[in-house]
């Protein structure tokens, strides 16, 4: 009997852990399919002309398979919605753990949170009908669906990780810290800026590049705002074509395995390479520099 | 001379002078009231302004739904919600949608659902505190960041074509199900930990095996919250486009599923391509809110069950 159960423990327990591994079997599955469908597009192309050929033409004859312009659209697109929602984002997020009341709070959270469940071509279908022209009419532009359009829509899909996140760190910043700099004579926004900020500082540098990378694998909504030309933008109201859109888009008619299917693989890896990137610098920024207790600040 | 170096005894001098002054020189032409009442300001200008970024996330939440809820009713009636597309799209109703999106999201969350919940186990339970979870972690966390598009393309290379499961339900499926897995874990190992310590150490001084606490302790009082985890993830499943477009959907089926091998429709993509690539975008457009509205009330009322949920749990934990 205690033999039987002793057993079935160890099964268990090993049952377990090989399952916690399957996330990280996913990841490397996933790396190893993109490579293997990706790789063979430079055979044709160099890797330095995929990289910095600036056309993109993938269906001409012979084809060119340049990503510059789609790379420069993901990094303008993610920075200039970066710049909309982290202010945003990290304001929202001292609101609530610092200046807003329970109640307030009990409401605003679920908002954030509705926010982040809007799936992603609802956002970039209200950008295409409702803001476009909005934005075709006020600006006197050529067309809506541009850069800037895309950006603002990433901006809102990226403020509820931000803000999350961001939250999670200021709240945990021990309350011995406050009260020792509102003893001192701080005023609450003082305590705020000079204290708790600098304390939370690692987590909200981690909530800020989570929010970047998710802006820059959002497929949906650069796919149908950012106005698909495949050309290096030259002002915020240009249209744009983002390295997920582009892939979205063309991938339906590629030839099976032929070179420009092989080319939009090596630009998903290019967009994974991003992702793995940032994700692994947010790991490193909230392991290295975490708040442990009073003493490191 | 670089003021900030201190090279001599006279330089330091200063440099404290300095800083005293900066410090403690409260009698200036201001009185250190009228200075309060200036700090005091700022705070109250600031304050407000965190408040209008606070709200602004519900003032742009409104104005989405108000846009779908507003050109989307009218598209809503029983036709509508219980016939297939007519006319090449320009007719009808989106019934094979709402059956393959129930479908693709029920299909992910019995993929997803029993490795989240065990690998949560795992985390939560089993693991110490090392290299091995660091690295589990690290897994997960970059499982997390994958963009849609490349879970498409993955589950286009691994699941449609290498496994030879075609476009289809079963390949869909999967392909959400490992995207929505990071969600799960999550929750999961949220619940997890909300379950106080004693109730462990009160099992295992009963002399219950660890296996058996997790089985008849653990799991019971974090059931609750595993589950609002589980539907967490069904929403952001239902939710998505680009990991189903090569996998699963099709501009067009008439008829329903019959097998998991068959190809479906599905609501966001629905949307996408009436929005984008239909044969008559404008004339369309009223069918493209009503659809679009479907399938928010999916999502976010699947969202606020579980959040509502979750909040009733955290006050009964108290």
């Amino acid at each position: 009997m205690v033999m039987r159960r002793q057993l079935k423990e160890k099964f268990m327990r090993n049952l377990f852990t090989l399952v916690a591994f399957a996330s990280i079997a996913i990841l490397l599955a996933i790396t190893i399919f993109l490579f293997k469908e990706g790789l063979p597009v430079f055979n044709l192309i160099s890797v330095k002309d995929f990289f910095f050929g600036i056309y993109w033409y993938p269906t001409s004859d012979p084809p060119d398979f340049g990503i510059f312009p789609l790379i420069v659209a993901s990094i303008s697109v993610t920075l200039l919605s970066a710049s909309i929602a982290i202010p945003l984002g990290v304001m929202t997020a001292v609101y609530l753990a610092e200046v807003a009341s329970p109640r307030v709070r009990e409401l605003i959270k679920p908002i954030v949170e509705l926010l982040a469940a809007l799936p992603s071509v609802v956002i970039g279908f209200f950008g295409m009908v409702v803001v476009a022209p909005f934005l075709q009419n006020t600006f006197n532009i050529a067309t809506g669906l541009n850069l800037f359009n895309a950006s603002l829509m990433l901006a809102f899909m990226s403020i509820p990780t931000i803000c999350s996140i961001s939250e999670d760190a200021v709240y945990s910043v021990p309350d011995a810290l406050r009260e020792a700099s509102l003893a001192l004579g701080a005023t609450h926004l003082e305590t705020i800026f000079r204290v708790v900020l600098p304390a939370a500082v690692s987590g909200i540098c981690t909530a800020i590049i989570l929010g970047m990378s998710r802006a820059i694998g959002e497929t949906m909504v650069v796919l149908m705002v950012a106005g698909g030309a495949a050309m290096v933008p030259s002002s915020i109201f240009d249209p744009v074509r983002a390295m997920p859109g582009s892939i979205a888009a063309e991938m339906a008619e590629a030839p099976f395995r032929g070179d420009h299917y092989h080319a939009l693989f090596a630009t998903a890896i290019v967009l994974f390479m991003f992702t793995f990137l940032f994700n692994l610098i947010a790991d490193y920024m909230s392991h290295k520099y975490r708040q442990v207790g009073d003493a490191t600040l | 001379m670089n003021s900030s170096r201190v090279e001599t005894m006279d330089d330091f001098v200063s440099l404290k002078s300095k800083k005293e002054k900066g410090f403690f020189d409260n009698s200036g032409p201001e009185s250190s009231r009228s200075r309060l009442a200036r700090r005091k300001f700022f705070q109250k200008l600031l304050f407000i302004m965190f408040r209008i970024a606070a709200g602004l996330n519900g003032v742009v939440l409104l104005i989405i739904v108000y846009y779908l809820v507003s050109n989307g009713w009218r598209a809503i009636n029983w036709t509508f919600l219980t016939q297939a597309p007519m006319d090449s799209m320009t007719k009808g109703g989106i019934l094979p949608c709402i059956v393959g999106t129930f479908l693709l999201g029920v299909g992910a969350l019995v993929v997803a659902f029993p490795i989240g919940v065990a690998s949560a186990i795992y985390i939560n339970e089993y693991a110490r505190p090392g290299k091995v979870l660091r690295i589990v972690r690290l897994g997960i966390s970059n499982l997390a960041g994958v963009p849609s598009v490349v879970f498409g393309l993955f589950g286009l290379a691994f699941f449609v074509i290498y496994l030879e499961m075609g476009v289809s339900l079963l390949a869909g499926a999967l392909t959400l199900g490992a995207m929505s897995l990071p969600v799960i874990i999550g929750s999961s190992e949220e619940a997890l930990k909300a379950v106080p310590n004693t109730y462990r150490e009160a099992s295992l001084g009963l002399g219950a095996t660890k296996w058996q606490t997790i089985w008849r302790v653990v799991l019971p009082s974090a059931l609750p919250g595993i589950l609002t985890g589980g539907i967490l993830g069904l929403s952001r499943a239902a939710g998505e486009t680009a990991p189903i477009m090569f996998t699963a959907a099709v501009f067009f089926t008439p008829r329903l599923p019959k097998s998991v091998f068959d190809e479906v429709m599905a609501l966001p993509y629905h949307i996408y391509v009436l929005a984008t690539a239909g044969t008559e975008i404008e004339a369309t457009r009223h069918l493209q809110y009503g659809t679009a509205l479907v399938l928010i009330v999916m999502v976010l009322g699947l969202n606020l069950v579980a959040i509502i949920w979750r909040s009733r749990l955290r006050r009964k934990m108290k």
